[in-house]
Formats: structure tokens, sequence, C-alpha cells
């Protein structure tokens, strides 16, 4: 199912995930969020962005526990927890995010 | 504890016989099968390190993929033991882990 | 619970030339999740899996090599390599990627994950795992 980004038809697997990585583009998110009748705030690009930069370095998604440890070094222990990914990412914040952001689903991740 | 080594492969393709040789603990056992039986014959360039081994490790050939192969018993050096399916599986069990040289 | 066993992935295969290495790493990183001491050793043409300088953008597919970096993340700390495995391909610790980990219990101080060991030295701690899995 494709979807439509600034007049541009991106390819996305089965289950919503970006086919090439490299077309991403911030607007994304917003789309890939409106469909799953979700509105980002600052919390919301905050780990996406962390996402980004994390994939950017270690070409990897990390997995949750890795991320939420990762999130609680950077943003601090009141956002490094998972019921904090969890009430912004309801889906559940590897995939959830991940997608968002335009990374593969999370290795390991079903 | 107590360890298989299973070398698969052809010495001559390969290093994984070498490098189990190198890496395997005294008293350890090593199982050759597959192309890895090419390793168990004489006059071979890798006899010499497979005797040189015999007094760490106890080796075993199975004899399936021997004559698979058209080779027998009298073709494999002296020291090494020729088995069939049932000792493979009673060495795996008789051992607390298996080192699957790939 | 005693359960937690040691698993040591055994690497013995260079990056690109075939899939093992990316496969290992794909099942080191799924197999985190579960809580077992893991470790990885590299030897032979294995030890090319983590030397600095990759780059595959000319082969269009993916650099994999910068994910071992993230193995400290993972509570990975131990990485083996083979002594004579580099020193048999002109290799010394200074042409490898930097592996490090926080130490949680050392006030999270950043320390070498890379443990260079002579063969005699790998023996012993293979035969210390549980489970070894090839690669």
């Amino acid at each position: 199912m494709p979807i439509e980004v600034n007049g541009k038809t991106l390819e996305t697997d089965e289950e919503g995930y970006l086919s090439n990585l490299t077309e991403w583009e911030p607007a994304v998110a917003g789309i890939m969020a409106k469909l799953d009748n979700c509105e980002l705030t600052d919390s919301h690009w905050e780990v996406i962005n962390f996402l980004r930069e994390y994939y950017e370095e270690y070409q990897i998604a990390p997995a949750v526990r890795v991320l939420t440890k990762a999130i609680g070094k950077k943003l601090g222990p009141d956002k490094g927890n998972s019921k904090y990914l969890y009430e912004l990412f309801p889906y559940g914040p590897g995939k959830q995010a991940c997608k968002y952001a335009g990374l593969p689903k999370p290795t390991g991740c079903v | 504890m107590s360890t298989l080594h299973t070398v698969n492969k052809s010495p001559f393709e390969k290093n994984s016989l070498e490098t189990c040789v190198r890496l395997a603990s005294k008293g350890n056992a090593v199982l050759m099968y597959e192309d890895g039986v090419y390793g168990a014959l004489k006059n071979t360039a890798v006899a010499n390190l497979v005797k040189g081994a015999m007094s760490n490790l106890q080796f075993y050939v199975l004899g399936p993929d021997l004559k698979a192969r058209g080779l027998d018993a009298a073709k494999v050096l002296d020291g090494i033991k020729v088995v069939n399916y049932n000792d493979f599986v009673k060495l795996s069990v008789e051992n607390d882990k298996v080192q699957a040289w790939l | 619970m005693s359960d937690i066993k040691k698993f040591m992935y055994v690497n013995r295969r260079a990056p690109y030339g075939t899939v093992y290495a990316w496969e290992s790493l794909e099942v080191v990183l799924i197999g985190a999740a579960f809580d077992q001491q893991v470790s990885l050793a590299f030897l032979d043409d294995g030890v090319y899996q983590i030397t600095k300088g990759q780059d595959t953008t000319q082969l269009g597919i993916k650099n994999f090599s910068p994910t071992f970096s993230a193995l400290g993340d993972y509570g990975i700390t131990n990485i083996f390599v083979e002594k004579e495995s580099l020193e048999k391909r002109g290799l010394t610790v200074a042409d490898l990627i930097p592996l490090k980990y926080e130490d949680e219990n050392d006030n999270y101080a950043e320390k070498d994950s890379i443990k260079l060991v002579s063969a005699s030295d790998l023996v012993k701690v293979l035969e210390e795992q549980d489970v070894l899995l090839n690669f």
C-alpha cells in the first residue's frame, strides 16, 4: 500500500514500512501517523529523530530494550522508560516509531 | 566439559579441520563426515596434521560417507575410528556440546 | 533462575563474499532479546568482518560493520579475536574497529570489548561455553 507524500508515491511493505529507506522525509512521519489516527508532537519527534540518528550511526533499528535505555541516557530517566514510550507510541515504540522514522522493523521484532 | 567437534568440509577446500585441530581441547572428540572424510585418509597433505593431533584428540570418521566416496577403512589413518550413524548420535549425546566447524 | 547459559558465536568468514557474516550478526541481535550470556569470537577470515574503513557504497549492499559498535548496548561486552588469525593476515588490533561498551557497574566507564587472545587462550574460552554457534 503506497503512500502519497508531497506529490510523490512511496512504496511500503505489507506492514507499512518504507520499502526504500532513502525516500524518507519528515512529511512521511506525519502522513503515516495520520493513517494511525495519531498526531505527532515534539515528544514524538524527539524519539523519531533519535531513531534516525541511531540508524545513521549503527545501521540498525535498536531493540526496544536498547532504545529505552539509550533514550534515558540522552533525554533523561523520565523519558527512558517503557510507560512513557508506549504512551507516545501505543503500537509499540519499536514498531511504530521506527516506521514513522523510515527505518526497517527492529531486528527480532515480530 | 567435553566437546564433540564435527568437520564436514574437505581440508583441501576449507581450513575447518586445521582450525578445529588448533582450537580443540585435550581429550575432545573430532568426527569427520561428508566431505570432511577426506581429512581422515592416509598419504594426504593433512595426514601429518591429523597424526600430530592424535595424542590429544580422538578422531572418528563416518563410514557411510567414506563408502559413498568409494573409500573404506583400509584407506583411513591408523588411530581413527570408523563409525556409523548410531555412533554419531551417541557421540553427540555423550558430549556436553558440539562444535560444528563449518 | 539459573537458566543463563553461555552462548558463543564463532565467526570464521569474511563479510561480503557470503551471507554468513550478516546472518550471524542478525542472529546475535535477535538472540540478545533472551537473557543469556553472549560472546563473540572472530577467527580465520572472520577477523575481516571487524576491520576499519569498510565502504560498500559501490556494491549497493549494506555495510554492516558499524552495527558491531552497537553490540555494547545489547549487553555483549566480550568480543574475542584470535591473535594468530590477525597475524596470518598481516593485521593488528589497530586495524580493527575499536568496539567499546559502557560498564554499568563502573559509573558507565567506556571499556574495550575486544579481547585479543592467543589460540591457546581461545581453547580455554571455547571450553567454558555451553553452546557454540558457528558462522
